[in-house]
């Protein structure tokens, strides 16, 4: 039995009694034994729960209807799961066990899939490599000299190793979708408001959206219809409808009109990435596609406005974390006669934050505080907001002319481990086509469209129209069928 | 403002956000800053004049009944607690006031 299979056909043989959940269970299980000492895609494994809640699915009553009957999945370890460990990749919360599930998880396990343990991500889901991590870093499948792309890069590599075949991501700029084109596989961001974020620990809060990490079109969609929906418990969930995706992807032929921002492609790709960018252009065309040039003359300042507005956002949802009530508390250094306490509100929590964030959470905390802090907010953060209006326009501009907008996902493919970390604003510009969907709050899709000569996966990234997440998977879907990337798996040593 | 990004600076802001930094981390700060910032400032020649700020992409204002909810009960709600005291119900925390 291969690793490497789909969650449909997983979810079809458990459904049928085919194969037992409890089976599928072990050989994922077994699959993360083997690989990740190697790979590190795991902060937590957890293999008697996983067994548990599969030996439950093969008895339970309505098994033959589970949408995701028996399908293990991989949690970005920033999403809460009740009684299993959350760590945001950070040693603030290394100790932190959730008294409660994120909306996702409990539709995920509603639908019968069964969690197998919590992926490494980027520290508070803030970087690109997965480098940030407090727990060390995750090693790309393909190249394990490489980054596997960030933040949800142990979920990406999950489902690239055959882990799973599915895995749950979180979007801020982009950390779905460029893990998923450095790992070879299909990651989506949704709409903001689609998939409910109750439950997701907050970066930043205008941005940040959960969404499947998945190695086919068709598998994405399957996992979107568990996971959209309103959530009452977030006050940002839409009420809009919920399509069955999976079942929109009939069409061999994409009719749309894909809008390509040429000047902004053109500048700064990686030769190989822009001749695989445009190969795939060619294959939606040559199966109905109509690709126009556009202009999103503001995208160019999409990393600046992105960066403004997320660490502003950032430097406030992360004073919640100051020793009080989760995570950890800096010991006292002060104490006195008797062993008394000394220490005061303020130096703990000065004392706290400093132990327990690594440098690059530091880092975006101070840049956010700044930008909002007395004089400079206007010129800063509200001048950002302002430019965040420009992009969005741009957006709405473009999708009067075309039904897609297509890009590379990321303007490289994977780079060496320890290459940027010393330089963070470098590490920041390999974002530059993937915050503007953010920004904007637009659906995106990254699929697997090539590799580089030296067999590094390459992405392309279908962006669409606000709850139009139905047109971008049925595009990739396309795309898909006509090509054989997604059928390429990395060496397995 | 940027490239003059100094020590004292990133002092303040490091009041500001709580954090105790080391001298090392002081410096590093005022260069890696002082370069995201120059950086940034690009934003600052882009022509807004008339355009409303984007803080938030949701359009439709989400209401919902004013009614009471399960919550998590109390125990639930101070077993992360570093210090907590079930029993007094209480997160307990250094002397606030010297």
């Amino acid at each position: 039995m291969t690793p490497f299979g789909t969650l449909r056909e997983i979810r079809d043989a458990v459904q049928s009694g085919a194969r037992r959940a409890v089976d599928v269970c072990e050989a994922s299980l077994a699959t993360i034994e083997s690989r990740d000492p190697a790979l590190h895609a795991f902060n937590t494994v957890v293999r008697d729960r996983a067994l548990a809640r599969a030996a439950a699915i093969d008895r339970h009553p309505s098994r033959s209807t589970l949408p995701l009957a028996g399908v293990p999945v991989a949690v970005k370890d920033n999403i809460c799961t009740s009684g299993v460990r959350t760590t945001a990749s950070s040693k603030i919360l290394e100790t932190f066990v959730p008294p409660y599930d994120a909306t996702v998880v409990q539709r995920l396990e509603a639908a019968g899939a069964i969690i197998v343990g919590k992926a490494n991500c980027d520290e508070f889901a803030m970087g690109s490599s997965t480098e940030t991590s407090a727990f060390g870093p995750t090693m790309n499948p393909w190249d394990t000299t490489k980054i596997p792309g960030g933040t949800s890069g142990g979920s990406a590599v999950a489902v690239a190793a055959g882990m799973t075949p599915l895995a749950l991501g979180s979007d801020t700029g982009g950390s779905i979708r460029q893990p998923a084109a450095l790992c070879g596989i299909v990651g989506l961001k949704p709409t903001y408001g689609r998939v409910s974020r109750y439950g997701l620990l907050a970066h930043a809060s205008s941005l940040d959206q959960i969404g499947p990490m998945t190695r086919t079109v068709d598998d994405a969609a399957i996992a979107l219809s568990v996971l959209a929906g309103h959530d009452a418990a977030d006050a940002t969930s839409a009420r809009a409808a919920v399509a069955d995706y999976a079942s929109a992807l009939t069409a061999d032929t994409a009719s749309l009109t894909i809008g390509i921002p040429r000047t902004l492609i053109d500048t700064g790709v990686d030769p190989e990435v822009g001749k695989a960018f445009y190969a795939a252009l060619d294959v939606l065309s040559g199966h109905g596609a109509t690709v126009i040039d556009i202009d999103l003359p503001h995208a160019g300042a999409a990393i600046p406005v992105y960066y403004l507005v997320s660490t502003a956002e950032a430097s406030s949802n992360l004073a919640r974390y100051d020793g009080v009530r989760f995570g950890y508390r800096a010991p006292s250094e002060a104490a006195g006669p008797g062993g008394r306490m000394q220490d005061d509100l303020k130096a703990m929590y000065g004392r706290t934050r400093a132990r327990g964030f690594g440098p690059e959470v530091k880092r975006r905390i101070m840049l956010g505080t700044y930008v909002l802090s007395a004089g400079y907010y206007d010129a800063y953060y509200l001048k950002a907001q302002k430019v965040r209006t420009l992009i969005r326009r741009d957006y709405e501009q473009a999708f009067a002319r075309v039904d897609v907008v297509a890009m590379p996902t990321s303007p490289t493919a994977a780079f060496t481990l320890g290459e940027k970390l010393s330089d963070p604003l470098q590490m920041y510009l390999a974002d530059i086509f993937t915050v503007s969907a953010n920004l904007s709050g637009l659906p995106a899709i990254s699929v697997p469209c090539g590799f580089t000569t030296s067999q590094l996966p390459i992405g392309l990234q279908l962006t669409g129209r606000l709850f139009d997440e139905a047109t971008i998977l049925q595009a990739a879907h396309v795309y898909e069928r006509h090509t054989s990337w997604w059928t390429h798996h990395p060496p397995s040593r | 403002m940027a490239a003059g990004f100094s020590r004292a600076q990133v002092d303040a802001v490091a009041a500001l956000a709580n954090l105790d930094l080391t001298d090392d981390e002081v410096a590093l700060f005022a260069i890696q800053l002082g370069n995201i910032l120059d950086y940034a400032v690009q934003v600052q020649n882009i022509d807004t004049t008339g355009v409303p700020p984007t803080a938030s992409v949701v359009t439709a204002v989400a209401e919902r009944d004013d009614v009471v909810m399960p919550s998590l009960d109390r125990a639930a709600a101070l077993a992360n607690a570093p210090d907590g005291h079930p029993d007094a119900g209480l997160f307990k925390v250094p002397r606030v006031i010297g």
